[in-house]
């Protein structure tokens, strides 16, 4: 039979149409976005040039910037690493990039998944700097799940995570912080925000750029990406990601507002974009009273308190109260801060946890 | 019928942590196509050791998991009604493990 000698992929006219770009090659994928069929070069073509064009339209970077790349080691950060690496020298970006990872201490977890990222900084030849809760806070998150158990560890995965982040970033005295924050993540947290009552949060999480008034302002080029197509690229591209579940993590709410996004985008793919564009319309009204920024008379660090989150939550691990800072009873800041009006910027704590939002 | 089936982003942990199974499938009855609707019922009986949820809701995939048939996207084939063919290869990706 003719169809031995050719190889299997190329014999196996699937759909048999062609590519509506190139209308030369078979069809790869489809877009979610567009619904169009297109072949695996013009999937690369257009995957990199509409994150080219969000940079570009959003002002994301200057010239001579140091940018650092939140590097999980999960397929969103190092999509965004080889992504970002590659356009920086196909359009004279004059970035000087790094990867920034953090090791909480989970063993068989961040071990194995620091490993993809030291693989990664030698593939993209980008340098890797790596901070750890134990340097930074005296505590692992092994160690810390010994004490607390299961129930709380998001709560300090989540504020530990965020300011580690900050910090790595001072260490590398870098501009700014790029995370693969996804367009379903960003719709995934528009919904949770709206599901809360949390309209501090839901005006900020659609933002591409956040903390421009904090210590580094942190940008997200995947905020239109779809996660299909992150993970498309990766698999055609051979890249090489680690993904297995933080052992500490599952969150059932989130995982329903996931398995919500995800059920929408099978009826109607365009749901994903249409939900960022409902956040991004939301108005802050006059009446919700935004937190006032100053820093943690501590640790330095940001906070609308007395103490950062992080120093509330390491006061009470070091006390031996781990505890103190869980959820809406604040504790030391209760105490000393009597006056201070709950607002709903302070509230998220709790809910505020690991898996990718933070990365 | 020969196929290769590949598990990836997570998935794999549902077969014992093995990515690449190299399997022998027969159609639901003799003379019938195999198809991938039969194909996914075969897989979670006879590959799927934990969390089926994880990989299947209904008779289909869990949303967010990426179906590829000869590296080609299943929704181009069309989906639970693509019709494999001998040492045809079969991936399955999770999107929904980490970030
Ligand atoms: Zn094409
Ligand atoms: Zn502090
Ligand atoms: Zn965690």
């Amino acid at each position: 039979m003719a169809s031995e000698v050719v190889d299997a992929t190329a014999a196996k006219p699937r759909g048999g149409r062609f590519c509506t770009v190139c209308n030369d090659r078979r069809p790869a994928l489809k877009r979610p976005k567009t619904l169009e069929q297109i072949c695996k070069e013009c999937f690369y073509a257009v995957f990199e040039d509409e994150i080219h064009r969000v940079i570009v339209d959003n002002h994301l970077f200057k010239p001579g910037e140091r940018i650092a790349i939140g590097a999980s080691g999960g397929k969103d950060s190092t999509v965004l690493a080889y992504v970002l690496s590659e356009l920086n020298i196909r359009h004279g970006y004059g970035l000087d990039l790094f990867l920034l990872s953090i090791d909480e201490g989970i063993t068989g977890y961040r071990d194995d998944s620091l490993e993809t990222v030291k693989r990664n900084e030698i593939q993209y030849g980008l340098p890797l700097k790596v901070v750890s809760y134990k340097e930074l806070y005296g505590w692992t998150m092994d160690e810390i799940v010994k004490l607390i158990g299961l129930k709380n560890n998001c709560t300090f995965c989540g504020v530990f995570r965020r300011q580690a982040l900050d910090r790595g970033a001072a260490l590398l005295k870098v501009d700014k912080l790029v995370t693969g924050h996804n367009a379903d993540d960003i719709a995934e947290t528009v919904l949770l925000n709206i599901l809360r009552g949390d309209i501090a949060r839901l005006s900020r999480c659609t933002s591409i750029t956040t903390g421009e008034d904090g210590p580094i302002p942190r940008c997200k080029p995947f905020k239109y990406t779809y996660e299909k197509e992150i993970v498309m690229y990766a698999y055609f591209k051979r890249l090489d990601y680690f993904s297995t579940e933080c052992i500490y993590s599952p969150n059932a709410y989130r995982g329903f507002a996931r398995e919500f996004i995800k059920d929408l985008e099978r009826i109607r793919p365009r749901a994903i974009l249409d939900i960022i564009k409902s956040g991004e319309d939301f108005r802050i009204s006059t009446s919700t009273k935004m937190p006032e920024q100053g820093n943690c008379e501590r640790c330095g660090y940001i906070s609308s308190q007395k103490w950062c989150k992080a120093c509330v939550l390491l006061e009470g691990l070091n006390r031996g109260l781990p505890k103190l800072g869980i959820g809406r009873t604040r504790g030391l800041n209760n105490e000393s801060n009597k006056d201070m009006k709950e607002t709903n910027g302070t509230k998220g704590l709790q809910s505020k946890q690991c898996g990718t939002l933070d990365f | 019928m020969q196929l290769t089936l590949e598990f990836g982003g997570g998935l794999e942990l549902l077969c014992d942590s093995v990515k690449i199974h190299n399997v022998n499938v027969e159609p639901q009855a003799e003379g019938k196509k195999l198809t991938m609707k039969h194909l996914l019922s075969w897989v979670r009986t006879n590959l799927i050791k934990e969390r089926p949820e994880m990989f299947m809701k209904g008779d289909t995939v869990r949303p967010g998991v990426l179906v590829l048939v000869n590296d080609c996207d299943w929704e181009l084939s069309g989906q639970l009604e693509t019709v494999l063919e001998e040492k045809d290869a079969v991936v399955f990706i999770s999107t929904l493990h980490g970030g």
